[in-house]
């Protein structure tokens, strides 16, 4: 018992604790996206650039299908004009179920789900992949650096080595940041991949984070009226605590000084 | 009620005399709200007031929540998405009960390790103690079936792994099993019954927490001496106490206005740090997750759950002398339940006639030790169950029982405990020495 435990708390100090933090999870680097820390906002041309990415590219095999067409219109998001919305709500079909067949999607309708069944649905992704809460499993990276789903997701797209191997009739591609190191996605983006009307850079770095900072949005699209919210209580409760700590002391003043006339 | 003495409520008006001699109800709030408590209360009593707070506020946001979700296996998911993005508000209400959650926790944490170190379970405070245990156990009953409403991977898994340790209990485990879930596995009947009882036992903790205020207003409330308020006379119980309004109302207003601050900075900029981001995924049976991590709070207990395996020399004993019937799962949750057990034994197996931690030499650092294995246990909880933590596990679980079963008990015999003082007001007058500043600089550090 007792060499069992010497030797456990040995390979806690040295061996046991990196294995453990570089078994589980892909290499992934951390990005400042312009949505971090408590300021941070997203950046609606960011998010446009990676609606178009998303629209042209992912949208082929993943599904949004929690986020409402007509949100892209919203404040805090990509925030189309509303004939753009719906201009953009026309390029999809969606099933009615009371049509019981499908027709041109309206801005009230959802972004369809993933047409690919082995392609998940893309909408939560951001906030699902959050969980390199790195080291020791204490959440340091995410909390210091902001580090998070979105940087997984810009990973991913360019984690790609080229190399491939084929297993049970699927291909699966090497890349250096899925947990395992073989995604059965084939490499999305490359440099150059989609063009943008302002000809914003568009290499692969570059399409990778506008990707991932949408699909943060997709996934958390109040974020910026919560930090606003978060702002806000917080400072008025900080002037609220300093006129109740005024009002304690005064309060209290009487029983803590004991004048002599006092019983 | 019985107590410190104090002024009663005496009707003024012709409307109060009427009404009270109907129903006295002006006088029981009157009576609550000026009782007598000790005027040497630190920043430690607080949490009392968090804690009420913190179960108004998960009542209110989560009575809008219900409004918005739907108890459905096929919808769960869906309509907290829902709640997120189109109901007005719905993602600060979501946010702030799920992190309320955390508060609660973190209070009751708090509030259970004052009434640890300054003896608040001790004679005659037993019953506000038991009290406050089962207020406990229905807080993390509660906050386990809230958790599986979301319906989402760690929702679903938890829910299976947890109920399932009541399959471990021998002969009669698999039908209760089978009853809690209302069928064989987790599915849209268990997701119905959790959501109702999720509704309904926070009110049944609101009809305990009434309890456990009366219990300690008949008592008389602890102090960080544990020197018990004079009482012989009114004159002389003044001289210890000061009437809780306004005296402690402001200053838990104040400190609840402090945490709060804290607390909307973690809503606001970081919501779901606290949470497992395998909850983002709907629900899937098929799919188990790589490692199925309980909420933070639950953690200490988790790790105490795993921490006996079969290959304990406790356990292969157990195992022997009753023929099999305790196998290492079953060890497991009886030691779960039995590290709360041994919290509500704390009145009877403190052997010390001193009740606060202030005056006993020795067993301050078992107490500092205990809070430390708590944190310890608590990381132990979320790693895998694998070498080393497995045997860190087992020694942090002993530590848990050995400081309630032999620890407490074996001080009160051994431990020579420093002079206490006669009275509160001799207590506090040290820290605010006559003709001072109220809280002057020179006047000795609080504890
Ligand atoms: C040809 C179809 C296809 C396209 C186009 C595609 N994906 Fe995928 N994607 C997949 C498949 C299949 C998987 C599942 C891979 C697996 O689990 O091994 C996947 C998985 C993912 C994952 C989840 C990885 C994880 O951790 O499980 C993310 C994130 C992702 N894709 C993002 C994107 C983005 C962003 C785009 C657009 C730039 C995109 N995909 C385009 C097919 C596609
Ligand atoms: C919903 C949960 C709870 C609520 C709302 C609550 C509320 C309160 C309040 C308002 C007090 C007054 C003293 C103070 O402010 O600290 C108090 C005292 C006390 N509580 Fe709780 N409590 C809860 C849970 C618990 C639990 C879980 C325990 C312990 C297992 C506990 C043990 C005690 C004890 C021993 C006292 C008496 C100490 C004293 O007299 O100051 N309580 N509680």
């Amino acid at each position: 018992m007792i060499r069992k435990i010497t030797l456990s708390a040995i390979a806690a100090l040295g061996l046991a604790a990196p294995a453990f933090a570089a078994g589980d999870t892909g290499h992934i680097e951390d990005h400042a996206f312009s949505f971090e820390g408590p300021f941070g906002t997203f950046d609606q041309m960011q998010l446009q650039r990676g609606l178009k990415v998303y629209t042209e590219v992912c949208s082929a095999c993943h599904g949004l299908r929690y986020v409402p067409l007509r949100t892209l219109g919203d404040a805090g998001g990509p925030q189309l004009p509303e004939d753009q919305v719906r201009a953009y709500a026309e390029f999809y079909e969606v099933f009615d179920p009371e049509l019981e067949d499908f027709r041109t999607a309206k801005p009230t309708d959802h972004f369809p789900p993933s047409s690919l069944a082995e392609a998940p649905d893309l909408s939560l992704m951001a906030k699902a992949r959050a969980g390199f809460h790195g080291p020791y499993g204490l959440g340091i990276n995410q909390f210091v650096k902001g580090m998070g789903g979105a940087e997984y997701i810009s990973a991913i797209l360019q984690g790609y080595t080229g190399e491939e191997k084929e297993e049970a009739g699927t291909i699966f591609y090497e890349n250096t940041a899925f947990p395992g190191g073989w995604i059965a996605m084939a490499p999305p983006l490359e440099d150059g991949y989609v063009e943008f009307d302002d000809e914003h850079a568009n290499d692969l770095a570059h399409l990778a984070e506008d990707t991932a900072a949408f699909l943060m949005w997709t996934a958390e699209p109040k974020q910026n009226a919560r930090k606003e919210a978060g702002f806000v209580s917080v400072l008025f409760l900080i002037v609220l605590s300093v006129l109740l700590y005024l009002t304690n002391k005064r309060v209290w003043a009487p029983v803590k000084r004991r004048d002599e006339d006092q019983s | 009620m019985a107590g410190i003495p104090h002024d009663h409520y005496e009707p003024k008006t012709k409307a109060e005399t009427w009404l009270h001699k109907r129903l006295p109800i002006a006088g029981l709030l009157y009576d609550t709200l000026m009782i007598p408590t000790p005027k040497n209360l630190n920043w430690m009593w607080i949490w009392g007031i968090i804690l009420t707070f913190c179960l108004v506020l998960q009542i209110a946001t989560g009575i809008v929540l219900a409004m918005h979700y739907t108890p459905h296996v096929d919808f769960a998911f869906a309509s907290i998405e829902h709640i997120m993005r189109n109901v007005n508000g719905g993602h600060m209400i979501r946010y702030v009960h799920m992190n309320g959650a955390s508060l609660f926790f973190v209070a009751v944490y708090a509030h259970i390790f004052r009434g640890l170190y300054y003896g608040s379970y001790k004679e005659p405070r037993e019953i506000t103690w038991i009290i406050g245990i089962l207020i406990f156990v229905l807080m993390m009953g509660t906050a386990f079936m809230g958790y599986v409403l979301p319906w989402g991977q760690m929702s679903f898994w938890g829910a299976t792994v947890i109920t399932g340790l009541f399959g471990a209990i021998p002969f009669i485990g698999e039908p209760i099993q089978t009853w809690l879930l209302g069928g064989p596995a987790v599915d849209n009947a268990t997701l119905n019954r959790f959501f109702s009882l999720h509704y309904l036992l926070p009110f049944v903790i609101v009809g305990l927490v009434a309890l456990h205020i009366w219990a300690f207003h008949t008592t008389g409330n602890n102090n960080p001496t544990g020197v018990e308020v004079r009482r012989a006379s009114k004159e002389d119980a003044e001289k210890d106490t000061v009437p809780f309004f306004p005296y402690y109302v402001i200053k838990d207003v104040f400190a609840l206005a402090v945490i709060l601050a804290i607390f909307f900075a973690v809503v606001g900029f970081m919501p779901n740090y606290l949470g497992h981001p395998d909850n983002y995924i709907e629900a899937n049976p098929l799919a188990t997750p790589a490692h199925i991590v309980p909420e933070w709070y639950f953690l200490p207990f988790y790790a105490i759950l795993r921490a006996f395996t079969s290959e304990v020399w406790v356990v292969q004993i157990a195992s022997f002398v009753t023929g099999g019937i305790i196998d290492a799962k079953f060890f497991g949750v009886l030691a779960m339940f039995g590290a709360i057990a041994v919290m509500a034994l704390a009145p009877w197996v403190d052997t010390s006639s001193v009740r606060s931690g202030k005056y006993r030499p020795m067993f301050k650092w078992w107490f500092w030790l205990l809070v430390i294995d708590f944190v310890i246990l608590m990381w132990l909880g979320a790693q895998p169950a694998e070498e080393p933590y497995a045997t860190f596990s087992l020694i942090a679980s002993a530590y848990w029982f050995a400081y309630f079963l032999v620890i407490l008990p074996m001080l009160g015999v051994i431990e020579k405990p420093l002079p206490q003082p006669e009275t509160i007001e001799e207590d506090f007058d040290e820290h605010y020495p006559a003709g001072s500043e109220s809280a002057s600089p020179q006047a000795s550090p609080a504890e």
